[in-house]
This record gives C-alpha cells, structure tokens and sequence, in this order.
C-alpha cells in the first residue's frame, strides 16, 4: 500500500491547500472541469472540497462511461440478455441503471435472464470457453481507458478461434466529449458553464498522451492539467491550474507524469486502430447525438460485432423529463440542484444513471458529501 | 418512445434480486414492508439482530436466528460449520447474553460429499464446545441436484441476560464513545481471495470468531455504562453505524485515521475498488460507551485476545439526519453511507 498511502497523505494536503489558498486571488472566482468520474470520486471520497478555498469551484464532468450510456443502448443489452441463447458478461456499475420499463439488468437477471459480472474482459472470454453452447457477449463501455482490453478481448477469441463470443461495444472518446462540452450553446433555462480549464483525464490520457488535448489549450484557451487519480494528484492539479489561470496562460501540463507519456501508449492505441473504427455518430446521455465521438469494430471484425451477430437496433428511450442527469453531465447543475436528488433517486432507488455509478456525480455527492447542504436535505425530505 | 420512469416496490410484478440480501437499504426496505408487516410484534420491532424478552419465571432472555449460504463453504480461516456457531453466539452476546442452546438445521444438495458434511459437522461441533455452548436440536433435509448449492445451514440461538444489562441498538447517545474491537474487512476479504472468479493471494484468514468472552470482559468492566454492542457482519462497519445511528437517533462521527485496518485489507480492497468498511467482519464488534468508562473498557478489551487491537474511533453527535460523518485521512470530511447494491453475495 506504501505506492498509494504516499498520494493520501494529510500533512502534504495540508501543505497544498496552504499554498492554493496563498496564490488564489481573492478578488476572482475559479472554475475548473474534473472531467472523468474517477477525479469526482476523489473528490467527494477523500473531502478535497474541505481543503480549497471558497472561490474555487469543481464543476464535475461527464467522464462517468456507466453515466453517459443513455437508456436505448441498456435496452438493447437486456433485450440480447433475454435471448435464450445468450449469457451477458456486464461491468457490476450496470447492473442497476435503470432501463426502459422500470427495467435493469439485475431486475432482468432476477427474472431469469443469463447476466454475469465479469471484472475484465478476460473473464467473458474464460465464460465463453467454458460454457460452448452459449452466445457470450461481452457489454463494452468506457473511454480510451478500457478499449484496448476489449480489443485484446477480440484478439483471443480470434486466437481460440472462439466462435461463442461477441462484443456490444460501446466506447466513447474523451475529448471528443470535451470539445461538446465547450462548444454546447446555452439553452434559456440552463446558464452557460464559465469552465476555465481541466484537471485533465489520467489512465485515458495514459493510452492516448497529451497531444489530444493540445486543441483545448490552443484554440480555446482553456488549461489542462492531466493528473493521477489520488487526492495529493487531484489537489496539486488544480494548484497548477490556478497558476497558470494567475499567469494567463493556457497549456497542457502533466501532472501525472508516473503513468502519462507525451506520446502515450502506442502498443494500445495501434491495437485498438486495427480493431476499431469511428461511429458516424453516438448518443449521449446529456450530451445528445455527437458525431464521431465513438468506436464500432472494423468490418474486418464483423464476426465478432453482437449488433451485427444479433441484428440490434437500438430504440431511442425517454429520461425521466424531472432527472437532471443531462444538465449535470454537462456541468451546468449540480447533483443537489436536482429536485429528485435524495427524494425519489437514490443509489437504492436511482431515477438515473448519473445515481448508479460510483463515478457518477450524484451518488459521489449522495454517499460521500450531502452533509454539505443540510438545509436543502430538510428542504426536501420535508418536500418529500 | 418508452417511459422509464422509476416503479415503486411491485408486489404483483416485482422480483427478489440480489441487491435484497445485501444488507443495505434494499435488504432493510425488503424487512420493513414485507416481513415486519406480516409479523408485526413489539419485539419485532426492537430492530435488533436478537430479541430480548422477559421470562415467566423471572430474568430476561434473548432468541436470535440466522442462516448461512457463504460460498466457497470452506475458506481461510474457517468454514460454514464453525462461522455457523460464531455468527449466532455473536448475535446473542450483542445483547450482553450469556449464549446458552443453539440448533441446526442443514439443507443439503444432492450429490453434497459425505466426508465434507463430516467435517463441517465436526468444525460445528468443535466451534460450539469452544464458545461454551450446546447445539441441542436440528433437521436434516436433502433437496435434489440444482435446488441447493452443497450446503447451507440455518440456526438458532437462546441466551439469558445479566440482571442489569440493557443492551439495545437504541441506547447510543450524544457524547457516547464509539469502539471497534479489532481491524475491519478481514471477513470478506478472506471469502473474496478464496473465490474462484477473483484469484489474488493474500494471507488474510477470516476473523469469524466467537465473541462471548470478550462480552463478559466488557460487561465486568463497563456495566451499565455499556450502552450497545453490534457486530459487523455484511455491509461492515459502515452499515453497522448507520443502523445505530437511526435506531438511536444520533449521528456519528468517526476519524479515519483511528480505524485499524491491515495493510493487507487496504490493500485487497484498493485492488477489488471496495471500501474496508462496507465488507463483512465475522469476529469483530462495535460497541458504544458513556464517555467516562470508555477508556476503561478499551483497557479491559485490549487486555482479551479478542479485543487486542480495540481503538476508539469516534463518538455519537446529535443529528437529526442520522449522518455519519468521518475525518478522512487526507483532512477532508465526508459521509461513511450504506453500500447501495450488492457488493458481494453469499458472504455469510
């Protein structure tokens, strides 16, 4: 544990928090984007809001895979689910995203439907091994992080010459994710989001290095900093952010530097080019339609493709009109703003996604940090 | 276009899923509208893991039940025979019981090997002469093939409590010191490391273990001072001060840094993205104390094998939302909540 205790430690948080509180300028505001889930987590996890000082705000980005799937896409899986034939090798963060119907996959596993939790890839490989007279498909989502283990995925079964097993892939890319992000126009009713830079991704920025966010700093003059998943990294990020929004600079800097090359993971990125290619356009919870913002298997892989092996169409499906996961993916409204948040969605009974996962911002904010807003917390119970 | 909108418990539609036997809120809700409805009594609603009653012929008793389907049924550090009997006594020590009868009642899968059933029944057998106790009554069934999963054991407990004991999950308040008696997690990272799926080493053994002779040291030491004792089992530490915190009416705040845990667990858990204080525990308890006899209980605790590694690690606070609260390590604050979901089924 020494490796991680290291990045936990309190009297070094201290010491960061002392020197933010030092170089912020009183007089001004700071808001930054944590775009992935694991950063929100830390956050919420460790208390860091505790230790910056008032006028640094974190707007929680839409780096939550389990968050962003919109409902059609989990219809499709339980739909594959119940298909007597096929067993489905899911991530356990699925299982309870509420689907069409007052739907989940666990409900659909509790009625009877063939759904395992797998904790890689690998593991619905091994299922399908095992088990040759099933369909085994393997539910695929993520960002860059956890598409080059899909792809290692395919390329056994293609080395087993495993005729059982298929893919629903659903990765989605990052900064594709983030340029929607700064480009979405303010709607009347949803403030604009004032972002002034990013604690940037870190196992995505892992696989895919710096040089994609290069764009970000340069055309629209907003600061990076990639940074470890661990408080210490998250607290001196946004102490570089603050520098650099002090010095009027935008660039892309690396805080992360014990796992992040510039030129990231080039074994990773050449394996998933080979197995994957752009989706014209995908669905996005909160983000609608974005184009090229996805991955689908190169035809010369169609074998494997379970949209192709099933004939899946997915179905456009309905959010709760009163879920705000949408605005809050976004940046624009904060778990708390929501008024379901802590009344009828909580992680027990969740109207929405951004509930379910522990990425995700309003269960962050549900389990860890809603001692923070008491008086809203009587508010509603007394609303409730 | 289709609606989605969330459905609330659906008793002509509506399926058990796993999310219902993994002691949180969906256990809890489950308890709540379904069986304390259909069983409704005062004891009942004592909402203890033990009732507590009056005898006709004077003193007080306590009753206490439990199942066991943990899988695998042999793990390290114990197995269903012996984790059996500790899970019991342990739920009738809670209420400062002296545990006296226990019964068994073993469903069996076909097929189930005979010399496997010895040993469970033996290591049953052995746990229970050492906790001081009898197993004076049982069943057998068999189901066939598939309707079972080898072996699983349903008990109960009788025990008779000390005159002036009264111990109940209601009595923490304002000021009460809380105590662990020992690291949190080993229990459920025992289970994990052994199951097939999820193959790491580790030299963790479960901690299942029978805690009545630790109680009496505690209840020698602290007396009426003692105001409840929980033991941890599914859901951890954190379920376990959640349900003491609306059961009583308080909030809790804990410090982080106070909670022994074993590197190896941290470690476990860190791999596996679990929280050490949302996995079980099987030979651990919490207890809550008057502020002035908590150092002597930790004295006394520490001084029992069992309780060696005791710690205070916080204290109950009025809150009228019941949060528990912990100072984390790093210096922030934050919520220490029920684990939504189903971490891991079939841990006890």
């Amino acid at each position: 544990m020494k490796y991680v205790d290291e990045y936990r430690d309190g009297d070094k948080a201290r010491d960061i928090a002392a020197a933010i509180a030092a170089e912020v300028q009183p007089d001004r505001s700071y808001a930054f984007m944590e775009f992935c889930g694991g950063h929100t987590h830390a956050i919420s996890r460790y208390g860091i809001e505790d230790l910056l000082p008032k006028n640094v705000r974190m707007i929680h980005g839409p780096g939550c895979p389990v968050c962003v799937l919109p409902i059609g896409r989990i219809d499709d899986a339980i739909r594959l689910a119940k298909r007597p034939e096929v067993t489905l090798c899911t991530y356990a963060d699925l299982m309870r995203v509420p689907a069409s119907g007052g739907l989940s996959l666990m409900k659909a596993k509790a009625a009877g439907a063939d759904i395992r939790m797998v904790y890689s890839s690998l593991d619905a490989i091994r299922i399908a091994e095992a088990n040759p007279e099933r369909q085994v498909v393997f539910f695929a989502i993520g960002f860059e992080t956890t598409t080059p283990p899909t792809a290692v995925a395919l390329k056994t079964a293609e080395a087993k010459g495993l005729k059982n097993f298929s893919i629903y892939c659903n990765h989605v890319l990052t900064p594709v994710a983030m340029r929607a992000i700064l480009e979405m126009p303010p709607t009347p009713d949803e403030p604009p989001i004032a972002i002034e830079g990013f604690v940037g991704p870190s196992h995505v920025s892992a696989i895919i290095g710096m040089e994609p966010y290069r764009v970000f700093a340069r055309d629209y003059h907003k600061p990076v900093v990639i940074s470890g998943f661990e408080p210490l990294d998250v607290m001196y990020s946004i102490l570089m952010l603050v520098r650099q929004v002090n010095e009027q600079r935008s660039e892309v800097e690396n805080q992360y530097i014990r796992a992040v090359k510039t030129e990231g993971n080039r074994v990773a990125i050449d394996l998933c080019d080979e197995v994957f290619e752009l989706r014209e356009s995908f669905e996005w919870r909160g983000l609608g339609a974005v184009p090229k913002s996805a991955l689908k298997l190169r035809d010369a892989y169609a074998f494997y493709d379970a949209e192709k092996r099933f004939t899946v169409e997915t179905q456009p499906a309905e959010d709760n009109p009163a879920c705000e996961c949408g605005a809050i993916l976004r940046g624009q409204k904060k778990p708390a703003d929501c008024r379901l948040f802590g009344t009828v969605c909580t992680p027990e009974t969740p109207t929405g996604a951004c509930m379910v996962s522990s990425e995700g911002a309003c269960a962050a904010h549900w389990t860890y940090g809603r001692f923070r807003h008491r008086e809203t917390n009587s508010a509603l119970r007394k609303s409730a | 276009m289709t609606k989605t909108f969330r459905r609330k418990l659906d008793f002509k539609a509506g399926r058990v899923d796993m999310s219902h036997g993994a002691g949180g809120r969906a256990m809890a809700e489950l308890i709540s509208s379904i069986f304390k409805d259909a069983f409704g009594n005062e004891l009942l609603e004592q909402g203890n893991d033990q009732a507590s009653f009056p005898t006709p012929s004077g003193g007080r008793m306590v009753m206490t039940t439990d199942g066991y389907v943990v899988s695998p049924i042999f793990f390290p550090g114990g197995d269903i025979g012996s984790l059996a009997v500790h899970g019991t006594v342990n739920d009738l020590a809670m209420a400062g019981a002296k545990p006296l009868y226990l019964s068994a009642s073993y469903i069996i899968e076909e097929g189930f090997p005979l010399g496997d059933l010895k040993r469970i029944a033996d290591s049953m057998g052995a746990a229970a002469k050492a906790a001081g106790v009898m197993i004076v009554t049982g069943d057998t069934k068999v189901v066939e093939r598939g309707k079972a999963d080898g072996v699983f054991i349903s008990t109960a407990g009788v025990g008779v409590v000390p005159d002036g004991i009264n111990l109940s999950g209601d009595r923490a308040r304002p000021g009460d010191k809380v105590i662990v008696s020992g690291s949190m997690g080993d229990h459920g990272v025992a289970i994990m490391s052994s199951r097939e799926n999820l193959t790491f080493e580790t030299e963790i053994l479960s901690d299942s273990a029978a805690l009545n002779g630790l109680v009496d040291a505690m209840v020698a030491a602290a007396g009426p001072h003692l105001r409840l004792m929980r033991d941890p089992t599914r859901g951890g530490l954190a379920a376990t001060l959640n349900e003491l915190a609306h059961q009583s009416g308080v909030g809790f705040r804990i410090v982080e840094d106070h909670i022994p845990i074993k590197r190896q667990v941290a470690a476990a858990c860190e791999l596996l993205g679990l929280d050490p204080l949302n996995v079980a525990n099987e030979g651990k308890l919490v207890a809550v104390v008057a502020a002035e006899a908590a150092e002597g209980l930790l004295a006394a605790m520490r001084s029992h094998p069992l309780g060696a590694e005791a710690a205070i690690i916080g204290e109950a606070v009025e809150d009228d939302q019941r949060f528990v609260q912990m100072t984390t390590g790093f210096g922030g604050g934050r919520i220490v909540d029920w684990l939504a979901g189903e971490q891991l089924p079939r841990i006890c």
